[in-house]
């Protein structure tokens, strides 16, 4: 070790040789920049860098939150979907069982008042028939004792005669109708 | 600094700068201890202190352009040397760590910043200072974990080594966790940092000669020498700042030597 002052001009001083000055400078200089950086500078950046990863740690939590919030929400909406779907569904099937059930009520009514209307003709006919039976029973009955009483009433000659006789009769009969 | 003009009046030729150079005189004769080295080291904890301390101060989440720049420096030492490196349980020789590199790395640019212009490591105290406090880290770091009688065997005689070889591995073992570790780590900054600021004086007082010289021949080429002048601080910017690094580094796998279970 050496110190400055004892340098006279011009001698070569070894550079590997320190100066007493100089190690208790660096020394000191070294350990005063430690301790300020460990104490004010360090624990502020790490500070930082914690206050920042919690930042972003939290910021995708929250990004979390939110994408299974959406995604709840997409399964409650298709839920409600499929649940609408189907109760539109029903409502159809229920309809068409209910447009069946009437088309089939108003067909048998419809049945029914052609059978009504059909045995009413039927009797009506019926009736008439009777009618005309019992009126074309009494005509003929009348026509048959009138026929009777003019074959009677005329000589009966011969068949020619008869014939004419029963021919006009007829002729009669279709005039009067 | 040398008195150019004084000098060249002589007239006896070009003087190469020499390991003079390095010895510069007292601030004011009054203090012999005070010189341009030693206050370069003192300025650079103010300036280190200050830009560290503005730059942490507020720690905000979003950083500022200044808080950016100091976190990025941090973050380069924490990150890329003492985690990558020492691994597990590497928070604790962040401050150290972190320290060594700053202040390494202001002080070895101070040889290239105008009018500061001397790299206080290139007065190898200050190495010596460094090597000193590296080697008692990595060596307490080292008998706090294992042991002192653990930790010393394991130097002396690296486990998983046949016998005989002990008779050569052991001396060099020693040798390099106490004699070449310290020695190399502080003489590389130191050699680095001398030389660079020398090879910056060749040029630049070698362009100053010319300048001064009566042949115009002389004068003319003064500028190309001056030109490699600027170009090698260029260079010796870049060395600045690997010599930080290296010795940080070093420290940061010393540390991390120390901590392994085996060698």
């Amino acid at each position: 070790m050496r110190s400055l002052n004892l340098l006279s001009e011009g001698e070569a001083a070894n550079p590997l040789v320190p100066h007493t000055a100089e190690l208790i400078v660096g020394t000191i200089a070294f350990t005063l920049l430690f301790l300020v950086l460990r104490k004010a500078v360090v624990p502020m950046f790490e500070k930082a860098f914690a206050a920042r990863t919690e930042a972003i740690e939290g910021g995708i939590k929250k990004a979390e939150q939110a994408q299974l919030e959406a995604q709840r929400a997409l399964v409650q909406y298709n839920e409600q979907l499929s649940s609408a779907q189907g109760e539109a569904s029903k409502l159809r099937e229920e309809a068409r069982v209910q447009g069946a059930a009437i088309l089939e009520e108003l067909r048998t009514k419809a049945q029914d008042e052609a059978a009504r209307i059909t045995a009413a003709a039927h009797a009506s006919i019926e009736a008439e028939r009777q009618q005309a039976i019992t009126s074309l029973r009494n005509e003929v009955g009348a026509l048959a004792v009138e026929l009777a009483s003019k074959i009677v009433g005329e000589a009966l000659d011969d068949q020619a005669r008869q014939s004419r006789i029963v021919d006009r009769f007829i002729e009669d009969l279709e005039k009067s109708k | 600094m040398r008195a150019f003009a004084h000098q060249y009046a002589a007239g006896d030729g070009f003087v190469p700068p020499s390991t003079n150079d390095f010895n510069l005189p007292p601030v004011t004769d009054s203090i012999a201890w005070l010189t341009k080295p030693v206050l370069l080291v003192f300025l650079s904890v103010i300036v280190v202190s200050v830009f560290f301390i503005l730059s942490a101060r507020k720690a905000a989440v979003v950083p500022s352009k200044l808080q950016f720049a100091g976190e990025s420096i941090y973050a380069f030492v924490r990150n890329d040397l003492a985690r990558d490196v020492i691994g597990h349980d590497f928070m604790r020789f962040v401050p150290y760590l972190f320290t060594l590199f700053t202040f390494v790395l202001t002080n070895n640019i101070f040889g290239i910043v105008p009018f500061l212009q001397f790299p206080a490591m290139s007065h190898v105290g200050f190495p010596y200072v460094l090597a000193v406090f590296t080697f008692v880290v990595f060596h307490y770091v080292g008998i706090r974990k294992q042991g002192l009688g653990k930790y010393l065997k394991e130097i002396a005689f690296m486990p998983g080594v046949p016998k005989p070889v002990y008779i050569l591995l052991t001396p060099i073992e020693v040798a390099t966790f106490f004699l070449v570790r310290p020695l190399t780590l502080s003489l590389r900054l130191f050699a680095n940092m001398f030389a660079g600021h020398l090879l910056l004086l060749v040029f630049i007082m070698g362009g100053d000669y010319m300048l001064h010289d009566s042949h115009l021949i002389m004068k003319l080429f003064s500028p190309f020498s001056f030109a490699f002048g600027i170009a090698l601080t260029f260079f010796e910017f870049m060395v600045q700042c690997l010599q930080a690094y290296i010795f940080t580094l070093l420290t940061a796998l010393y540390i991390a030597g120390a901590l392994a279970d085996e060698h």
